[in-house]
Parts: structure tokens; sequence; C-alpha cells
């Protein structure tokens, strides 16, 4: 692969002009704190890409029913949104940040590579943050028709900005549109660069996961709530309609993930390996459920015959790459976190799978929500379950790209910023999000007690209800 | 085309002091609201003013940025590498300001609106100033070309910083004085109109005065940066002045929404004056980062063209409507007695 003389082209480079590989660069303490700013981000990221269309919905259903109860869930939910999407907005801004100021060298590099997605992305969040201030602040202004238009752009920026930004991270698995010849970067065609062949698999995860979180963590919001005994019409729609968005996603979204690890099987060979915890290359290879890696070896794991050549070549002769086939210093490490975040991934994904299909059998036998306190129980966690699916899926996709930043091409050491001290703004990221966690938690809980749910709305009720 | 992104990119910085900093100069001007009884007209007007706004205007700093590491991918590696601190700083910042405006809208207990209050005016006073003391590293030569290269402490806390910070946030607290008076008449509250008034003149003869003076801080601590504001800069030097004395004069008179251009101008003059008096540089410190050498391939700045030229033809409407919408508001509904912070 040309990407391996590239990164060797580079690192001479790196070791000529003495930018690179400096006593002082912390490479530990950058990735802590991306990861946990990202992390943390890209939980309100998924909000904000999902929540506005589940306004919409239940504006809309209000507004052609004229039923003051979806017309309540549209407001209270537009008002959480407002809360949430100013987090989000300013919790993003700090990731263009942390690109120059942890990742000065990749920014270096492939500032022109991979910049045009994030301007692409920045036009999109713009648009996103205009009409998200046309919706919320002109609610009492505007007819509902227009209203209700104002609202379509967010879903669609919102959408599109999670599309581009993830183009820049597909590039860093698929590194494509450039030539390094003599150490010097030539040849920069960003539109190959946006489109390469991990794009298409890891944008439509990504997107549907957004949705997934969305949807099963605002219905287990009022899971929890039926499980105290508010079980009126308002809680079954704030259940019902999030839930079937979530549940809808399930299925789509589990053969999409085979569609990505498909695409890591023939692109991240060492990655695949590092997920199924696999050391030695080979045919027969058996799928592993659990256990750890240590010494070259999956303990205590458990294994089905052929599962893993079945998975990736549907053919139990097929030949899978182990992690002996590299070099140790081009290996990832941290193989059981690898291992168990994909089967976390995997597990919790099938769980919502089966909660859905129990939804789904009771509305068709029933019309009703299942009257089991186990199904409302079940709800209630798949909500931090499903923030747990995705965060375990993005420690696969970074984890599992160690030791580079960009595939094949750029280390993570040689991408940090050398300046010293990067150790202290981690510990300041780490003081400030905490806060901010408590904070935002605190106020969301707040928004939702300080004006209980009437038994029975009037419209004065609705109207009176403001949404900034 | 470099050069046609290079001032897109100073566009969108002109554009982000005059709208996100007339925000954090609100929130400043919060914070200087006096006690919560009588402070709560004036916080009601401020959080009516930039309650629909703020977000969209702080996307132009994420602009600067993205135009920045896609357009010139060597100056932000240099720029963010070096000025690391007072960057993650400015990021904090940017969170505790945008997270406590929202947070203190959503709740309704005094003590509760008060410390989220006070979280909000204070990271609007401080953002701005780190965001000064950054421009003031890179205006003053203290940020070389490469990773990491200049000193990550002096090259934000030497004189040409600390005045630029000190400038960054008066001319936040002025513009956005400015802005209220207007706003304050419009939504029939001739009183606090008359309030923010005298608050424009007062912040206004103070920024003129420290601006005046740090020309004296810039001759000694940045020389080169001196005969460039002196040299091919100076007609922009001399406009931001004489938009800055119109200003004032305007004010005296009660022109409200003509002194909105004057003010924006003597301010955006400024930043177009330190760009002038660089270019070609962007970085002045040796061995000196031209926007040649730091421009990147052809495609790359092609595609940025292209994808800024759409990006543009979408905004444009959408921002005008958003502001029509807000600024042909209604008037702002009196303040409840026990929470002053809901319009």
């Amino acid at each position: 692969m040309a990407g391996i003389a590239a990164a060797k082209t580079l690192t001479a480079l790196y070791l000529s002009t003495g930018t690179g590989g400096s006593q002082t660069a912390d490479p530990v303490a950058a990735r802590s704190q991306m990861g946990f700013s990202l992390g943390w981000h890209i939980i309100l990221a998924c909000l904000g890409v999902g929540l506005p269309g589940l306004v919409l919905f239940a504006e809309w259903r209000g507004w052609r029913t004229g039923d003051p109860w979806y017309q309540l869930l549209a407001r209270r939910w537009a008002k959480a949104l407002g809360v949430l999407f100013a987090v989000g907005a300013v919790s993003g801004t700090i990731l263009s940040f942390e690109m120059g100021v942890l990742w000065a060298g990749l920014m270096d590099h492939y500032g022109s590579v991979i910049g045009l997605p994030f301007s692409i992305e920045g036009f999109a969040f713009f648009i996103e943050a205009i009409f998200l201030g046309i919706y919320l602040y002109g609610w009492d202004r505007l007819s509902p028709r227009v209203h209700l238009l104002s609202g379509v752009p967010i879903v669609v920026a919102g959408i599109l900005s999670a599309f581009f930004v993830v183009t820049a991270n597909s590039w860093m698995n698929s590194p494509r549109g450039f030539k390094i010849v003599n150490g010097r970067l030539t040849g920069v065609d960003p539109w190959a660069a946006m489109f390469n062949p991990a794009t298409g698999p890891e944008t439509t995860h990504m997107i549907l996961a957004a949705f997934m979180v969305t949807g099963f963590l605002v219905a287990s919001v009022y899971a929890v709530a039926m499980l105290r005994g508010r079980t009126d019409r308002y809680h079954r729609l704030g259940l019902l309609i999030p839930l079937t968005f979530g549940v809808i996603m399930t299925p789509i979204q589990i053969v999409v993930g085979d569609w990505a690890a498909r695409y890591v099987g023939s692109e991240q060979p060492l990655k695949l390996a590092a997920m199924e915890g696999l050391n030695a290359s080979g045919r027969h290879v058996p799928e592993s459920i659990g256990g750890y890696y240590a010494g070259g070896q999956l303990h205590w794991a458990l294994k089905i015959p052929d599962g893993l050549s079945l998975l990736v070549h549907l053919s139990p002769n097929g030949y899978v790459t182990g992690l002996q086939s590299a070099p140790p210093d081009n290996r990832p490490g941290l193989i059981t976190l690898i291992h168990l975040s994909f089967d976390t991934m995997v597990g919790i994904g099938f769980a919502l799978l089966l909660l859905g299909a129990w939804l789904a059998l009771a509305w068709w036998r029933t019309r009703t929500i299942p009257p089991s306190i186990w199904f409302l129980r079940a709800t209630a966690v798949s909500g931090i379950a499903a923030v747990m699916a995705m965060e375990a899926g993005w420690i696969v996709t970074e984890v599992g790209r160690q030791p580079w930043i960009v595939y094949g091409v750029l280390r993570v050491a040689n991408a940090v910023n050398p300046a010293p001290g990067l150790s202290w703004g981690l510990v300041a990221v780490v003081t400030v999000y905490a806060l901010l966690t408590v904070v935002t938690v605190y106020v969301l809980r707040r928004l939702a007690r300080n004006r209980p749910v009437p038994d029975a709305p009037q419209e004065s009720d609705v109207t009176g209800y403001k949404v900034v | 085309m470099a050069i046609t992104l290079l001032v897109l990119m100073w566009i969108s910085v002109t554009v982000y002091a005059l709208l996100a900093g007339a925000d954090f100069g609100a929130g400043a001007w919060d914070l200087l609201s006096g006690r919560t009884g009588p402070g709560a007209r004036r916080r009601a007007l401020i959080e009516h003013s930039i309650g629909p706004v703020w977000e969209a205007n702080h996307v132009w700093l994420i602009f600067v940025l993205v135009l920045m590491w896609t357009a010139f991918p060597p100056l932000f590696a240099a720029v963010s590498s070096t000025l690391y601190i007072p960057l993650t700083l400015v990021a904090l910042g940017v969170i505790a300001r945008g997270s406590a405006f929202a947070f203190r809208k959503a709740v309704t207990e005094l003590w509760q609106q008060r410390i989220f209050g006070a979280a909000f005016a204070f990271s609007s006073l401080v953002t701005p100033f780190f965001l000064g003391a950054i421009a003031g590293g890179v205006a003053s030569g203290r940020v070389p070309p490469g990773l990491a290269r200049g000193d990550v402490v002096t090259s934000w806390l030497n004189p040409t910083s600390v005045l630029c910070g000190a400038l960054a946030v008066l001319a936040g607290m002025y513009l956005a004085a400015v802005y209220l008076t207007a706003d304050a008449r419009r939504t029939g509250q001739p009183e606090l109109a008359a309030e923010f008034r005298w608050r424009a003149l007062v912040i206004g003869v103070v920024t003129g005065l420290v601006a005046a003076a740090g020309l004296i801080v810039v001759h000694s601590d940045a020389p080169r940066l001196w005969a460039g504001l002196s040299g091919r800069a100076l007609p922009l030097v001399a406009l931001s002045g004489a938009a800055g004395v119109a200003s004032l004069a305007l004010l005296a008179v009660r022109r409200y929404l003509l002194v909105r251009v004057t003010a924006a101008l003597a301010v955006a003059a400024v930043l177009w004056g330190w760009g002038a008096a660089q270019y070609p540089h962007l970085l002045a410190a040796a061995p000196g980062l031209t926007v040649a050498q730091a421009a990147a391939g052809r495609a790359t700045l092609q595609a940025t063209l292209i994808s800024a030229g759409v990006g543009i033809a979408l905004l444009a409407p959408s921002l005008a409507w958003l502001f029509l919408l807000f600024q042909r508001g209604r008037p702002v509904s009196p303040p409840a007695s026990s929470s002053p912070a809901e319009p």
C-alpha cells in the first residue's frame, strides 16, 4: 500500500525537521482529552440530529389533529431541544479548537486534504443554528404552516452535518485523495478524500446510531415516568413516538453494521482482528464472544465454529487476517477493550431488536404498549444502553485504528502538538465537562418538574407553555 | 484563489467581531447591570436581543477555523500549537457562556438564575480577552511557523496581547451598548435607551483612549506592526478614528441606527488595518509565512471556494430572515417581579 511508504517518508520528514516525536509531546494526554470531549459531545450531537425530527412530528400531528397532548409534547420537547442544542453547539466548538491545539501535526500536513468536509459542515451547522433560532423564537410569531416548514431545514442540515463531519473520520480510516512524493504532499483531491471507501458504511452507521440514541433516550424518560405511575396519554405518547422511531431504525442498523464490519474486514484487517481478539491468521476462524486477551490469545471466550469466516466471507473456508500478520509496533493495543466494546455494541443492538419485536407484537395484537412492567423497565434502560452501544462503537473505530491517526499513513505520536503541558488542558477540560454534565442533567430535570403536565390540557395550557 | 479565501476568512473574522463580539459585550453589560431588582429590565433587554441570534453569530468563529485549516493549514497548525493555552481557555469560555445562558433561561428560581447569570457574564468578559490576546500574539510576530515553535506563555502574555485583549473586551461592550440603545428604543423602552446611550458614550471614549494609548505600546513592543500601521494601513487607522469620533457625535444627537454603522466601521477598520499592515505575511515572526507559502493546493482552494459559494447562497437568505424576524420584533414584555431573566 502506498500509505506505508508515505508513512516512512513522513516519519523521515518529521525526524529531519525535528518537529515530531519530541520529548515534550504527550500523545496520551491529547488522546484522552480528544476522546473525552468527543465522547461527551457526540451524545449531544446525536440528540441534535434526531430530536428535531421528533419535535416536528409531534408538532405536525398536533396541528393536523388539534390534539392538545401532541401540541404540548411538541412545545416541551422543543424547550429541551433549545437547551440541548446550545450545550451541543458549544461543546462541539472545542473540538474544532482541539484539531489544532492537540493535533497540530495532523492539520499541518493534511488540513488541505480533509478540510473540505469540515468547511461544508460549517455551512450546514450554520443553517441549523439559524433555523433553530427562527423555529424556537418564532413559535408564537409564525403561522403554524410556516413554523412547521421552518423546522425542516434543522432536520436536513442536522443530518448533513453528521454526514460531512463523519466523512472526515472515515478518511482517517481509509485515507484517499493525495500522494506523497519525496516527502511532499501532492495530487490532493479533496472530493476523493471525502468520498472514500469508509464513507458509505461509516456515515450511515453513525446517522442511524444518532436516530437510535435519540429514540431510545427520549422514550426511556417517559418509561421512567410511567413506572412511577404517570400512565396518562401524554406519557404514553411521549414513550411511543420516540420508541417507535428507535425500534424502526434498529433492524436497519444491524444490516448497516454488518456492512460496516465487512468494510473493516477488507480495508482495515488489523482492526477486525482486534475486534475479534484474533492473533493468528487462518481459515475456519470461529466467532469469539466475550473473554479477555492476554499473552497473544483470547481467554474464556465463547466460540462459534467458523463464525467469523462465515460473517466476513459467507464461507466457512474464508481467510481472516490476524494480529500477528503485522509487526508489533503496527498493531493496535488494548485488544481486550476493543473486543469487548465490539461485543457490547452488537449485544446491545440485538437486545434493542428484541425490545422492538416485543413492542411490535403487542401493538399488532392489541394496539397497546405491552402492559408488562418488565417492558417499561427494559425501555427505561434502553436509552442508556443505546448511548453505551454508540460509545462502544466509537471505541472500536478509534482505538482499533491505533497506532495510526491516519490509517497506515500518519502515527498518532507524530500528529500530536509537541508543546509542553498538554496534560493541564486535559485536567481543565475534564473538570469543566464534569460540571457541565451535572448541571445539564439537573436543568433538564428541573425543566420537566417546574411545569408539571396537567391532567387534561386546555388550550391555555398549550399556548401558556413558552418554548423560550 | 488563496487571496479570495483569505478575504473570505477575514470577512468572517470581522462579522464574528461585530456580531459575536457584541454578544460577549452584552454579557459583560449583564455583569454590570446592577442588583437583581433594578438590573432586571436591563438584563431582560440583553437577553431579548441576543437570545435568538447568539448561536448563529457564534458559528462565524467555526468558519474562521475551518477556512484557516483547509486553505492555510500551516498557519492553523502554527497558531494553534503555540497558542494552545489561550485557545483552550477560549473554548472553555465559549462553553461556559453558551450553556450558562441557556440554563439561566431554563430555570425559574432566583438563586439559580444568579449563579448561571454570573457564569454567563463572567465568561462573556474573559473569553474576548483571550481572543484579543491571541490576535495580539499573532500581530506582534510572536508565533513562528512550525509546530509549537513559539513560547507557549509569552506568545499571549505580552504588552500587545494585553492591549488587544483589553480592546476586544471594550470594543465588544461598545458595540453592544450601541446596538442595545436602538433595541431599547424599538421595543418601546426610552429610559433604557437613554441608559445604554450613556454607557455607549462612556465606553466609546474609553475604547478610543485605550486604542490611542495602545499605539504607543505597539510602537515599542511590535515595531513591525507599527511600521505597517503607520505606513500602508494608515488610511484604515485614520478611518477607524474618524468613525469612532463620528459615532460619539451621532450618539450625542441620538441617531441610534446610523451609529450602528459607524461603530461597526470603527471596529472593522482596526481589523482590516491589522490585516493590511501584515499582508502578505500571515505570520510575521522569522522565518515568516506568506499567503503563497501557507496556501493549500489548487484543488483544495477550488473545492473550498465552490462549497463556500453554494453555502453563502443558502446562508444569506436564511440569515436575512433570522435578523429581519427579530429586528422587527414585538416590544419586550415587562419582566415578572420574581424572575429577572425571563423576557
